[in-house]
């Protein structure tokens, strides 16, 4: 056989390969989309589920959801943040930088369930807070920091080197430079992390399970239980008494959470100075 | 960074800032450095608190009991957990299998053929699929494939089967991404010497690139791994959930992270403690994973150094 045609076949299996990935994201999406846009109603958005087969809305489990990622993006921002101003300005490389990373890294690969574990043994029981919204937030923002590090590091590092020198010729010290000259620069990107974290977090389920409850609640304080519809869409679907509600709730989770991933670009693409 | 002029003024003999200046520059570095701790005190925390809870069954049960043990029946008091350690591997494995050769050949697609405009439609498609939470993979996988799976091998569709497509698709943007970098970053002079001795486009993919891009392909893999078995939620919802070895690919299984959520609600006493004795291998497992990858990074920097 040729070295053409063995070329063709080849990057016609490569073509294929990337069709197939770029398909399952639309069959996903569309199949979401096709069988949840008839339930979407402002009835099923803004009422609560009723009856054993939770009839109704899905308003408790929106709140939910938004309230803890709101609570662990609070929570994290500013610690990642400054975390990888350490790690980008002030660190040397060595072992305590090679800890950190390795930390990281580690944090980043925990399986969900783990974490989810980990919230229930020290924040639910441990710690005394029980089934709240701080919690799982507490749980979930460990799922995060490692997310917001890297995006933030990656954006500070991306700020020239020369600016820096301009501000330390003024006279300027570190702090003064990172706060006023860095991280402003930074900024869109670092905000483009923290969106794309929170996707994240409302996308979880398996954290959120055993640290914030599973009873259908409207939190109002921290201390509050609830149901994320993460959860929702979990028992909505395995009880399969409802079918269309899980419908419903999955697409608006998909809208949520393209929402964020499709804002994060808009943001980064408007705003990018470095 | 930190030989940045100006800015260890405090330290040095030359005092070029005020005593209060230093004092506050060096507080907020020691505040910086705290906040970057709190990723090592969770891992501490993690282990700490998980494992606690996770130990005694070691110590009641016996490791060889817990981790080779047959049966997994809590009510007998049977807490062995082999069945759902062959669960969890063989759903990885099969998901690896499937998703491996979609990913990299993705990967490859990316950085070699895609022209700019086909790159900006495939690329963020690809990270909206790392983006599109595993419960709604699980739905999908339960309404959707387990129907067509249940058609094709007979049974209800609950099983390895299902585990594995849903899986393969969810670990392609961990692996493509990973891949995508690694053969990006390879010099552009290499691939123009290829051309340049009348290599086909394949040839200079398979020849030059992939063996260039190895050591981030195999890493990628590991990650993607890492993901397959720590993945719950999505697994949870197609696999079946019956602790056994099954006698077919299309039988139900459990694996350990399904188990784990199958069971919190009501265990008590040891079998609780197993749940969370679960929780440390796979902990320990996914840090395993994390580490082979560091490893094998210096590995590579230890190699070109020495070339």
């Amino acid at each position: 056989m040729s070295k053409r045609i063995t070329n063709a076949i080849a990057l016609g299996m490569l073509w294929i390969a990337a069709l197939i990935t770029v398909a399952v994201l639309g069959t996903v999406i569309g199949y979401v989309v096709i069988n949840g846009i008839g339930e979407l109603s402002p009835r099923f958005i803004f009422t609560w589920p009723e009856g054993v087969a939770a009839e109704g809305g899905v308003w408790p489990t929106i709140v939910s959801t938004l309230y803890v990622t709101a609570l662990a993006m609070v929570i994290i921002t500013p610690i990642a943040i400054l975390a990888a101003v350490y790690l980008a300005e002030y660190a040397v490389q060595g072992r305590l930088v090679g800890t950190i990373r390795f930390a990281a890294d580690s944090l980043a690969s925990v399986p969900s369930i783990v974490m989810g574990l980990f919230g229930l043994a020290l924040f639910v029981e441990a710690a005394g807070i029980g089934f709240s919204m701080l919690s799982a937030a507490l749980a979930l923002s460990f799922l995060m920091l490692p997310i917001v590090m890297r995006t933030t590091e990656e954006a500070i590092r991306a700020v020239p080197k020369y600016i820096r020198w301009g501000s330390y010729g003024l006279g300027a010290t570190k702090w003064q430079t990172v706060s006023r000259i860095v991280l402003p620069a930074a900024m869109p990107r670092i905000i483009t992390g923290i969106i794309l974290s929170t996707g994240r977090a409302v996308g979880e389920t398996a954290v959120v399970i055993y640290t914030m409850g599973q009873a259908i609640n409207l939190p109002v304080s921290p201390l509050d239980s609830g149901r994320p519809m993460t959860v929702h869409l979990y028992l909505l679907a395995m009880e399969g008494i409802n079918l269309p509600a899980a419908y419903g709730t999955a697409l608006l989770l998909m809208i949520l959470i393209l929402g964020f991933n499709l804002g994060a670009r808009f943001f980064l693409r408007r705003n990018r100075k470095v | 960074m930190s030989e940045t002029p100006g800015t260890q003024a405090g330290s040095g003999t030359l005092q070029l800032v005020s005593r209060r200046t230093y004092f506050k520059e060096l507080a907020l570095k020691n505040l910086f450095l705290l906040c970057a701790g709190v990723a090592v005190a969770g891992v501490v925390l993690i282990f700490a608190f998980v494992g606690v809870r996770g130990w005694p069954i070691f110590a009641e049960v016996g490791p060889w009991a817990f981790l080779a043990g047959r049966e997994w029946n809590p009510t007998a008091g049977l807490y062995g957990i082999l069945p759902l350690i062959y669960g969890s591997v063989v759903v990885m494995l099969g998901a690896l299998a499937i998703g491996t050769p979609l990913a990299v050949g993705t990967a490859i697609f990316l950085s070699e053929i895609a022209t700019p405009r086909v790159r900006s439609i495939v690329r963020p498609a690809v990270e909206l699929l790392a983006g599109i939470p595993s419960v709604i993979y699980g739905f999908f996988g339960l309404i959707i494939l387990r129907p067509i799976i249940a058609d094709a091998t007979g049974g209800l569709g609950f099983g390895a089967v299902t585990a594995w497509l849903i899986l393969a698709i969810m670990i392609v943007p961990t692996i493509a991404a990973i891949s995508e970098d690694a053969l990006r970053s390879i010099p552009p002079g290499i691939r123009e010497a290829s051309y340049a001795m009348g290599a086909t486009t394949w040839q200079t993919i398979y020849k030059v690139l992939v063996p260039a891009a190895k050591i981030g392909i195999i890493d990628a893999i590991i990650l993607g791994m890492g993901r397959a078995i720590g993945e719950t939620m999505a697994v949870l919802m197609v696999v079946g959930n019956a602790p056994v070895f099954p006698e077919s690919i299309s039988d139900p299984i459990a694996t350990l992270t399904t188990q784990i959520v199958m069971d919190m609600p009501y265990a008590a006493g040891d079998h609780r403690t197993a749940l969370f004795g679960m929780g440390i291998i796979l902990f320990l497992v996914s840090m395993g994973l994390v580490a082979l990858v560091r490893l094998m990074s210096r590995f590579q920097t230890a190699m070109e150094s020495g070339r």
